[in-house]
């Protein structure tokens, strides 16, 4: 696959938003990997949700009503096939990853954990991957544990392998990293924990937008990930969780539309995905995560996917070139990520000078503090791609770079 | 760029480059520690106060170039003024970098602080240059909080 099989300038006429100028330059956009920007049918979808079709779901006989529950549910349909689950029921939307993770927790793992036993989890997880286990330990008396890795940014296997054993109630890791853009294992990893009789979590929120995921083939137990990564609204996630597992969890939060019929002794719970969908849902989020993920079939993840190699590599050998700069991650097998530190400047007056030329990345500790520490940093620098960005953008952050030393000189 | 010459002036560099009064004390009647959880900065202050003055005032941290070169203009600044003045001070620096960009300010109190002044134009700045303030603010506080956080 070549740049030139990718008509990059296309795709980023689908984007409004990248035409826009930031202090007079052109604004150059690498920090999807904290929130993708989102193209015009997905802006669209929005809007004529509201305009032309806005009603409650599952419960109107009126037109409107049964429209809007149509889109909502053809959107299921769509998160479906984009991850190749077996069926709509193993489909439950919810706010986003972190609170996919919270569900899994406060229901799976709160049948599985008690006093001794233990969730296994990674060094480079994300705080939504560490803080609802740590809290669930917390009410269960159970314990985490954490995976190491190595000073490349790359699980260590055979530690891994060691921790999982019967005490283990469940395996809880990341897809892609978000700080380092390190991709894991993660079949590997759900075949092992597998022969444990553990089951496995897998947080997609980066995974998704860069990678073509197939969570039968993976045989994860649940797969959870963000709609607002993936090109699609904020507000809205997914969590998909085999059939087995849904069936036999409690719910996680009570109320309308989760449930077939209600006295003040007793609730029969709706059938799956409705159990774990309590309230009015994010109607909206939903369809336009349905939109989202049209575009990006349009697109083609596999394509994508290659380009945004493309400009991984090049990223890479243009910032490895610049004396005093520090990639943080070069994980062997990685996407979409360039996280680094330069000598004797903090990250956020990276931040600051980068944007006054119009390049927006993230600094700071990403949400994952305890990798931070394992790197002993207080912060990084984070560019991070989507497909719509260009080897010129690349360009431009590297001479956003050589100004900040000029700042700082 | 000239926002940002404004904002990175040869001081606020060198200041940050050499800080001043970058110690622990362990003699000090009055400290805190301040963090900004938005970038990771941290920042610790000690003074010695006797008879309402601050004889001695030092810092430890890590963050920005901002947040470091304040703390360091501050404990320059900040040494042997009353506690009451120290406050006062703390109005006059908290309105220069919270003033509308290019809106007046009175410099005649803030003498090398001046160089702060850019910090107006870069609003999410604005917590790194006032974190030692209200640092050594709650250290004077009897009512203190544990740690002072900028959110």
């Amino acid at each position: 696959m070549t740049t030139q099989s990718f008509d990059v300038q296309a795709v980023r006429r689908d984007f409004p938003i990248l035409s826009r100028e930031i202090g007079g330059k052109p604004l150059v956009y690498l920090d999807s990997a904290a929130t993708s920007q989102k193209p015009q049918v997905v802006i669209d979808a929005l809007a004529s949700y509201y305009s032309g079709m806005n009603a409650n779901i599952h419960r109107g006989v009126h037109t409107l009503s049964q429209e809007a529950t149509e889109a909502y549910e053809g959107a299921r349909g769509k998160v479906r096939q984009l991850i190749n689950a077996a069926e709509d029921a193993e489909i439950v939307f919810t706010r986003g990853t972190t609170e996919g993770i919270n569900l899994v927790a406060q229901t799976l793992g709160a049948q599985r954990l008690g006093p001794g036993g233990e969730v296994v989890i990674s060094n480079m997880e994300h705080h939504s991957n560490v803080v609802p286990w740590q809290i669930l330990c917390q009410q269960t008396g159970g314990r985490l544990r954490v995976a190491p890795i190595n000073d490349d940014g790359e699980l260590l296997m055979d530690e891994y392998e060691s921790l999982l054993g019967p005490q283990t109630a469940l395996v809880s890791i990341v897809h892609m990293s978000n700080a380092l853009g390190t991709i894991n294992p993660v079949k590997d990893i759900v075949a092992l924990a597998h022969s444990h009789g553990i089951p496995v979590l897998l947080d997609g929120a980066q995974a998704t937008p860069h990678l073509p995921v197939d969570v039968r083939d993976l045989d994860c137990d649940f797969y959870a990930f963000s709609g607002h990564k993936l090109f699609g609204p904020t507000g809205i996630g997914v969590l998909y969780g085999k059939r087995q597992w849904l069936e036999s969890m409690p719910p996680y939060q009570g109320g309308g539309e989760q449930i077939k019929s209600v006295t003040f002794e007793n609730t029969i719970y709706n059938d799956l995905p409705y159990k774990f969908e309590a309230g009015t849902p994010h109607i909206a989020g939903v369809i336009g995560l349905g939109a989202a993920i049209d575009y990006v079939n349009g697109i083609g993840l596999t394509r994508a996917a290659a380009y945004e190699h493309e400009l991984l590599e090049y990223g890479t050998e243009q910032l490895q070139g610049i004396e005093g700069l520090q990639l943080i991650g070069t994980a062997r097998h990685k996407a979409g990520v360039l996280s680094f530190v330069l000598d004797g400047i903090h990250p956020h007056d990276i931040g600051t000078v980068l944007d006054t030329q119009g390049i927006a990345i993230r600094t700071g500790h990403h949400c994952t503090q305890p990798l931070m520490q394992r790197f002993q940093i207080p912060a990084t620098a984070r560019a991070s791609f989507a497909f719509y960005n260009t080897k010129s953008e690349i360009d431009a952050l590297v001479e956003g770079i050589h100004k900040t030393f000029e700042v700082f000189s | 760029m000239s926002d940002l010459v404004e904002l990175y002036q040869e001081l606020v560099l060198d200041h940050n480059n050499r800080p001043r009064n970058k110690r622990a004390m362990d003699d000090a009647s009055n400290s805190a520690d301040g963090y900004n959880p938005l970038c990771g900065d941290q920042v610790s202050v000690f003074l010695k106060v006797e008879n309402g003055v601050i004889e001695d005032i030092s810092f430890e941290g890590v963050g920005c170039a901002i947040s470091q070169s304040s703390a360091s203009m501050m404990t320059q600044n900040v040494k042997g003024r009353s506690v009451e003045d120290a406050r006062e001070l703390f109005g006059v620096f908290h309105s220069m970098v919270t003033r509308e960009p290019g809106g007046d300010f009175d410099a005649s109190s803030l003498g090398e602080l001046e160089a702060l002044a850019g910090v107006c134009a870069f609003p999410n700045r604005i917590k790194c240059a006032s974190l030692a303030w209200h640092t050594m603010a709650a250290s004077l506080d009897p009512n203190k909080t544990e740690q002072v956080t900028t959110e």
